[in-house]
């Protein structure tokens, strides 16, 4: 029930905003279906925990704890986004950038977006994951080209095709999963694509097959988490769309995504009874933590610079997921939480900063704070909390990940450390410059809502000093879960 | 299993039309008649779509070929001709490789998918495992019409003959995936298509022109 609440809410909600999307009380409407979504999926979560893994639609959907937590993630950041663009959309109208038209199509496809978000971290099906993640993507085009200036055209098209032809590779990897499954759960084609069905015989599945298909799967998600070196049309994509759809791609879209290449390995790993799958992950991690460290010195643009911020921190997230054991899984997913919290609300006052000084290039974003001190203090702590300053909850994970990095894999910690360095010295720098100094925006037509922005970093805060006993719980659960006991 | 030659022979006989067509495709420089070819490839796979279910009396196969008939021989190609029509769109320009370099890659690329297909063709237990080299190269020959192409309308039909290999792929290693997820990727190709449409007018709005070397100005260090 609630479950039929979770999906239907944004589906119709996306349906009713195709119509309604322009008219006076549309961002209001977006909100209130957001925060019906959210509800949903608290009721949901407390029905997992307390009566365990739950099923639906003839097992086509399913929860379990590794889901069910980013489903209440998903839909959290989801609502907090909503409140967010309501005054970001007016301000800009009223710059000129937007029109009724194109107004109505950001509420119809954010709440399209949000639904095959739910959809790919709720399905049983292999098969339908594909389907809800190219959905996905589908949907965010559109936005990504929603100003239509040139340079937005070319970031929506590079999203298309790269993105595309990479979840092409993800769909053969998924006919090879079936090939290999179908031998052993038999051809009616009924449970063959259902994880919970591959799971219990993953140890039977045809080793050479799965390897071939994880190539592919790795490949296929890997463009969309933005792993290195197939991460090219994220910094664009993330750049040059509106603010709030930076935020839903960089911190929920990555995060599903990489949900589904986790799911993937757990098969894979199964079947081929050894390590191989997370070593390859490992690598493809560290490569992209070490060769965002090295773009963010490149960049001019706001945006494009919190942008290889996040695929810095996707890389983090897939090293600590390639390593496995219990410790890193839970850091991983701790890190899964804290960057979705820190980088959207980043992403938030990004958006406010450049609105004000009526540019993204960092050079002229001036004086944050002197000129709207709740703007500037919450750039300079979000910055803080996604560099890994202590006590935030960033540092909490990535300090996890390193011990255990120490202890298992210890060539890499000089890596990861240096990387980690070269990050900070890159992100810390441009910030400092846009925060101090004299200040040269103007005033914003609409008051700001930078009440999420402090909901996060007060959520990331909490985590880092204190995780409730049930939240941890909750995590290991998860954990283990990934390690496959 | 009882094998009829030649309804077999007829399979093997469209897939390898399927893999002529994507050479023929990879050479093809008008973008009217790599439409028409990509019509021709959706029709050759309904027909071995159509020749397998009566062959193998798996049910759900003649929905996936109704399927294919629907979207890709008539659906996607008329759609991609009423864009060619109203954006005015002849010519590819220039290619990056000429043609008879795009071939020679293409004839490696060939006998790599073969040998690519070969362990999971081995294990198949379909009678169609031999046309799983051809499906690879399928996509991998449409993967390389992609990349050597510069006109965004010539990039999409690669993209399309990469779906239609990946196809005639599920096909022949397992007749077909879960009908439920044949929906959704036929659903997915077409709401594809259809944002491709409003795209295409917003670049032509834009530059007045599908060229893709107007999209060449996110570097790095702007």
């Amino acid at each position: 029930m609630e479950f039929a609440v979770l999906l239907l809410t944004p589906l119709l909600g996306s349906l009713l905003l195709a119509v309604w999307g322009a008219r006076p009380r549309a961002a209001e409407i977006n909100i209130a279906l957001s925060f019906g979504t959210f509800l949903a999926a608290v009721a949901v979560t407390v029905r997992v925990i307390n009566q365990g893994n739950l099923t639906a639609a003839n097992e086509q959907f399913f929860l379990d704890p590794f889901n069910v937590f980013l489903v209440t993630l998903t839909a959290f950041v989801g609502l907090t986004t909503s409140i967010f663009s309501r005054p970001y959309m007016r301000i800009e109208m009223e710059h000129g950038r937007l029109s009724q038209g194109r107004l109505r199509l950001y509420h119809s496809m954010y709440q399209l977006f949000m639904t095959m978000m739910l959809v790919a971290l709720t399905t049983n099906n292999m098969g339908l994951l594909w389907v809800a993640l190219e959905a996905a993507t589908l949907s965010t085009v559109l936005l990504v080209t929603l100003y239509r200036t040139p340079a937005s055209l070319e970031a929506g098209w590079k999203y298309f095709i790269l993105c595309g032809v990479g979840i092409a590779q993800a769909l053969f990897g998924t006919i090879l999963l079936y090939f290999a499954a179908e031998k052993v759960l038999g051809a009616e084609g009924v449970s063959a694509l259902l994880w919970t069905h591959l799971a219990a015989v993953k140890g039977e599945l045809e080793p050479t097959v799965l390897g071939l298909a994880f190539a592919f799967l790795l490949v296929g998600y890997g463009t969309k988490v933005g792993l290195a070196p197939l991460h090219n049309w994220l910094p664009d994509a993330h750049a040059e769309g509106p603010t709030p759809v930076s935020a839903v791609l960089s911190g929920l879209l990555l995060n599903v995504a990489m949900y589904a290449v986790v799911r993937c390995k757990i098969l894979v790993e199964g079947a081929l009874q050894s390590t191989l799958p997370s070593k390859i992950l490992m690598v493809f991690g560290l490569l992209s933590v070490v060769l965002s460290a090295l773009f963010l010195w490149r960049q001019r643009d706001i945006k494009r610079l919190f942008a290889y911020s996040s695929i810095e921190h996707m890389g983090i997230i897939a090293f600590a997921f390639g390593m496995g054991g219990a410790v890193a899984n839970f850091a991983a997913l701790l890190h899964m939480t804290v960057h979705s919290l820190t980088k959207s609300a980043i992403f938030f006052t990004v958006g406010h900063a450049a609105q004000k000084a009526g540019s993204q290039r960092i050079e002229d974003i001036r004086g944050l704070l002197s000129l709207n001190p709740t703007i500037g203090w919450g750039l300079m702590l979000g910055s803080l909390a996604i560099l890994g300053f202590p006590p935030f909850g960033v540092f909490a994970s990535e300090f996890l990940i390193l011990t255990t990095a120490m202890k298992q894999e210890p060539w890499a910690t000089p890596i990861l450390l240096l990387a980690l360095g070269v990050a900070f010295a890159a992100i810390f720098s441009r910030v400092q410059s846009m925060v101090l100094g004299q200040s040269t925006g103007k005033r914003l037509p609409h008051q700001p809502a930078l009440l999420p922005v402090f909901a996060h970093l007060a959520l990331v805060l909490l985590l880092g000093l204190y995780i409730p006993p049930y939240l941890a719980d909750w995590y290991r659960a998860a954990a283990s879960m990934i390690v496959g006991q | 299993m009882q094998h009829t030659p030649f309804d077999l022979q007829l399979l093997n006989a469209c897939a390898a039309i399927l893999l002529l067509l994507s050479f023929a495709m990879l050479a093809q420089r008008r973008i009217v008649a790599l439409v028409n070819l990509l019509a021709l490839q959706g029709a050759m796979l309904f027909i071995a779509t159509m020749l397998l279910a009566w062959r193998t009396g798996q049910n759900h196969l003649y929905v996936s070929a109704a399927l294919t008939l629907g979207l890709k021989v008539i659906a996607l190609p008329w759609l991609l001709h009423m864009l060619i029509k109203r954006l005015n769109v002849q010519w590819d320009s220039e290619p990056l490789l000429n043609v008879p370099g795009t071939m020679l890659i293409g004839l490696v690329t060939v006998v790599f998918s073969f040998g690519l297909a070969q362990p999971i063709a081995e294990l198949a237990s379909t009678a169609t495992r031999n046309s799983l080299g051809i499906a690879v190269a399928v996509i991998l020959l449409a993967f390389i019409t992609m990349i050597t192409r510069r006109k965004a309308m010539s990039q999409v039909v690669g993209f399309l003959s990469m779906e239609n290999g990946l196809f005639f792929g599920a096909m022949s290693a397992t007749y077909g995936m879960p009908m439920i997820v044949e929906f959704g990727v036929a659903l997915d190709v077409l709401v594809a298509m259809l944002v491709l449409g409003v795209f295409f007018f917003q670049i032509r709005e834009q530059f007045d022109s599908l060229d893709l070397h107007h999209l060449e100005s996110l570097k790095e260090d702007q």
